[in-house]
């Protein structure tokens, strides 16, 4: 991995954080959505990894470390609460899930 | 000297008896509420007394004593303490407020005894004679205020004792109101008395006035211009031309505070204000003159209306309003211990008359009009006799008391320190018409057959708690002026001696002002004279009034009828005070009231005011109004808000960063 240049890497983080954010905004099952934030989250964590490697510094391992360990505690709550919505309305669909709406 | 130096003991008598009893009171029994206010206003006399005693045990030139206990304010160069000054002059008002005041404590308990608000009623009258002593015994000008205030607020709780009735709550706000407005030019003459002396202290505002010259007719300054505003409250607290018009309507108060406060005391502060600043006065001829011209005025003119009333009380309280006219002539001529005698000799008199009349309302059972009365002398015989000798002693008959305060008010208004024959003439006037009114209604009420039907009304009595007090007071109404009584055959006038520390430097001030011709000292060496030559137009202006009423009511009964028929226009001017009540609310009460409702209510209230602050609700309303279509509920939408808002501070960044 010496003889790739960072911008590889960052370009390729950019994609999927990019694809990210299309899923979550234009998708409407639940879980796809929860997948887009996982992929959200690990593009960054790409992005500082090849930076700490680039650099030569571990502030960005450490940093992936946390972003891992939230995103594990994430997908607990997280995957509970699609539980409960699939449970409860037969339906993972989003736009079912408005009543915060004024 | 026990109380002397802790002169601040005397007040907390009555204080704390009004705020035991206010507070505590509702539920007790008649003589518990009896024991704490009367109690304490006993404490409060026999302080007095001891006070008395304590004077007399030094010399003279030991006064007058100024004790400071608590600094009140500090604020840059203003400061005021919680101080006392005792002098001759507060001696005798002390004397006067707690003595007369203890009377008629002791004569309510008769009067209100049948009273649902008890308790209330002496709770107020505790706290008068708290703020009454504070008054008198105030140090500087702003506790003299403090005061001030204060007996106008119990005033107006006392005038609207009987609040369920309008026009007793009425005549209360009435009587805040109009007074206010003579506070008013007070409160300014306070500030002008800072801005000139630096202090509101009475010692250190004469030690600066005596460095400041006189200020003559064509010269006149700031110390006039002090003079006239201060005098403007004493107008309206001792209810003078053109703000008397509340003192009638005040009578809607029971009759010990008509007394108490409407007679004896409290409308007579502003002659006490007046006889304290004497020195102030003595540098402002032209202030002292206004105040002469409207006691002269007023004495006079109060005295018309008081000929024609056929309620009682009114009659009496016009009384009050000309006699407090003549207290204002004295000192506005100069001769401040004129003045204060008088005030004196009308507590007494006056206030006897006062507690004599409620003895005949109680006596008939709340009638107040004199033409339902009539032959009360044999039924109630010991009011009869007690309002015979008050009666003497006002009209100015020899030797009762107000002959020799009025008549020295009169003998300093013809050759006083400011001598004037107008002022004289209209205070010689004024004497006569006093003569007859007053024995006007004596004779109404006592004499002749009885008008009310003996069926219905049985009248009696009154109990010997109220018949005590009368007595005393008769006494000393007929007593009261015997100070001066040598005067007359060539000797000393004591009552005169006794205060002259308190007004010497005034006098020789003015004395020297005037010229030579004009004796040191008002009622002593040039009164003797004066007295002698001055006494018998008085004396007969008494005694015509005297004959005039007994023909008019008593030999030809008929007269009266007779004269108010032939002389319709005047009669029913009087009969309706000269319209100035209906003057007064045509030209300056429905112009406020309108300005008020039109102007301030609907326009500047409900259209700017509520305006600006609807406005600022609805404002919020509408835009909260658009922000809440962003809070779809829908989850996606959020997230491209989020998206926008990142890619928005994203590019700002990176704009910055190229600009660099």
């Amino acid at each position: 991995m010496n003889g790739i240049p960072l911008s590889y890497f960052l370009v390729l983080s950019a994609i999927l954080f990019g694809l990210g954010v299309l899923g979550f905004i234009f998708k409407r099952n639940i879980i796809t959505i929860f997948m887009c934030i996982e992929l959200m989250l690990n593009a960054v964590n790409l992005a500082f990894i090849a930076f700490s490697r680039a650099l030569g510094q571990f502030d960005g391992l450490v940093f992936v470390f946390f972003v891992i360990v939230v995103a594990a505690a994430e997908a607990a709550v997280g995957l509970a609460i699609v539980l409960l919505i699939s449970r409860n309305r037969r339906s993972l669909n989003i736009e079912n899930v408005d009543e915060m709406k004024s | 000297m026990p109380v002397l130096d802790h002169i601040w003991i005397l007040l907390l008598f009555p204080l704390a008896g009004s705020a035991i009893t206010g507070l505590f009171g509702k539920r007790w029994s008649h003589s518990l509420v009896n024991t704490f206010t009367i109690g304490s206003v006993a404490l409060a006399f026999l302080a007095t007394l001891e006070l008395t005693r304590e004077f007399f045990s030094v010399p003279a030139s030991y006064f007058p004593v100024v004790r400071t206990f608590l600094p009140w304010i500090s604020a840059g160069q203003f400061r005021v303490n919680f101080s006392f000054q005792f002098d001759q002059l507060t001696l005798l008002m002390l004397l006067i407020v707690t003595g007369v005041g203890l009377l008629i404590h002791i004569y309510s308990t008769g009067y209100m005894g049948h009273d649902d608000g008890y308790y209330r009623f002496f709770s107020y009258m505790n706290l008068f004679m708290f703020f009454m002593m504070t008054l008198v015994t105030a140090g500087n000008l702003a506790l003299l205020f403090v005061g001030w205030e204060g007996v106008g607020l119990c005033s107006y709780l006392l005038i609207g004792f009987f609040f369920t009735k309008k026009s007793a709550a009425d005549a209360g706000k009435k009587a805040f109101i109009v007074t206010r407005i003579g506070d008013m030019g007070f409160t300014i003459g306070l500030l002008l008395v800072f801005w000139t002396f630096k202090s509101l202290d009475y010692s250190v505002i004469f030690g600066r006035a005596a460095g400041m010259p006189v200020e003559l007719p064509g010269h006149v300054g700031v110390l006039t211009a002090i003079g006239l505003l201060l005098f403007a409250g004493a107008v309206g607290k001792s209810a003078q031309l053109p703000l008397y018009v509340w003192l009638p309507d005040a009578m809607e108060g029971p009759t010990p505070v008509s007394a108490l406060i409407h007679a004896a005391t409290m409308v007579t502060a502003g002659v006490y204000m007046v006889a304290r600043m004497n020195f102030l006065y003595a540098h402002a001829p032209v202030a002292l003159f206004t105040v002469a011209v409207i006691g002269a005025l007023t004495a006079f003119y109060a005295a018309t209306i008081a000929l024609v009333q056929t309620d009682i009380k009114k009659v009496l309280a016009y009384s009050t309003i000309s006699q407090l006219g003549y207290m204002f002539l004295g000192c506005g001529v100069g001769a401040f211990s004129a003045g204060v005698f008088h005030l004196m000799t009308h507590a007494f008199f006056k206030g006897l008359l006062f507690l004599a009349a409620g003895s005949v309302i109680h006596a008939m059972g709340g009638e107040q009009d004199m033409r339902n009365m009539g032959g009360l002398r044999k039924k109630i015989p010991w009011t009869y006799a007690t309002m015979f000798a008050a009666t003497l002693a006002i009209a100015g008959i020899p030797f009762f008391s107000g002959f020799f305060s009025k008549d020295t008010i009169l003998a300093a208004a013809a050759i006083g320190p400011h001598p004037h024959r107008i002022l004289w003439t209209l205070g010689l006037a004024g004497a006569l018409l006093t003569s007859f009114y007053m024995f006007r209604l004596l004779f109404l009420t006592f004499h002749g057959q009885p008008r009310y039907d003996e069926q219905t009304v049985h009248v009696h009595e009154s109990p010997s708690s109220m018949i005590g007090p009368l007595v005393i007071l008769a006494i000393f109404s007929v007593g009261g002026g015997w100070w001066a009584l040598p005067k007359l055959f060539g000797g000393r006038d004591y009552f005169s001696d006794f205060l002259s520390p308190v007004f010497s430097a005034s006098q020789r001030l003015m004395a020297a002002t005037q010229g030579a011709g004009v004796a040191e000292e008002v009622g002593t060496n040039f009164a003797t004279d004066l007295l002698r030559v001055f006494w018998q137009p008085a004396v007969a202006a008494a005694l015509l009034g005297l004959l005039i009423a007994w023909w008019f009511y008593i030999a030809r009964p008929d007269t009266p009828r007779r004269l108010a028929d032939a002389m319709r226009g005047p009669y029913k001017l009087l009969l309706h005070k000269y319209y100035v009540d209906e003057i007064y609310g045509a030209v300056i009460v429905s112009p406020l009231l309108w300005i008020s409702r039109n102007v301030l209510w609907h326009t500047v209230d409900e259209r700017v005011l509520d305006g600006m602050v609807n406005g600022t609700g609805s404002a919020a309303r509408a835009a909260g109004g658009q922000l809440r279509r962003l809070q779809s509920g829908n989850a996606r939408s959020y997230a491209t808000w989020v998206v926008i808002g990142a890619v928005a501070v994203l590019t700002l960044f990176i704009w910055t960063m190229v600009r660099q």
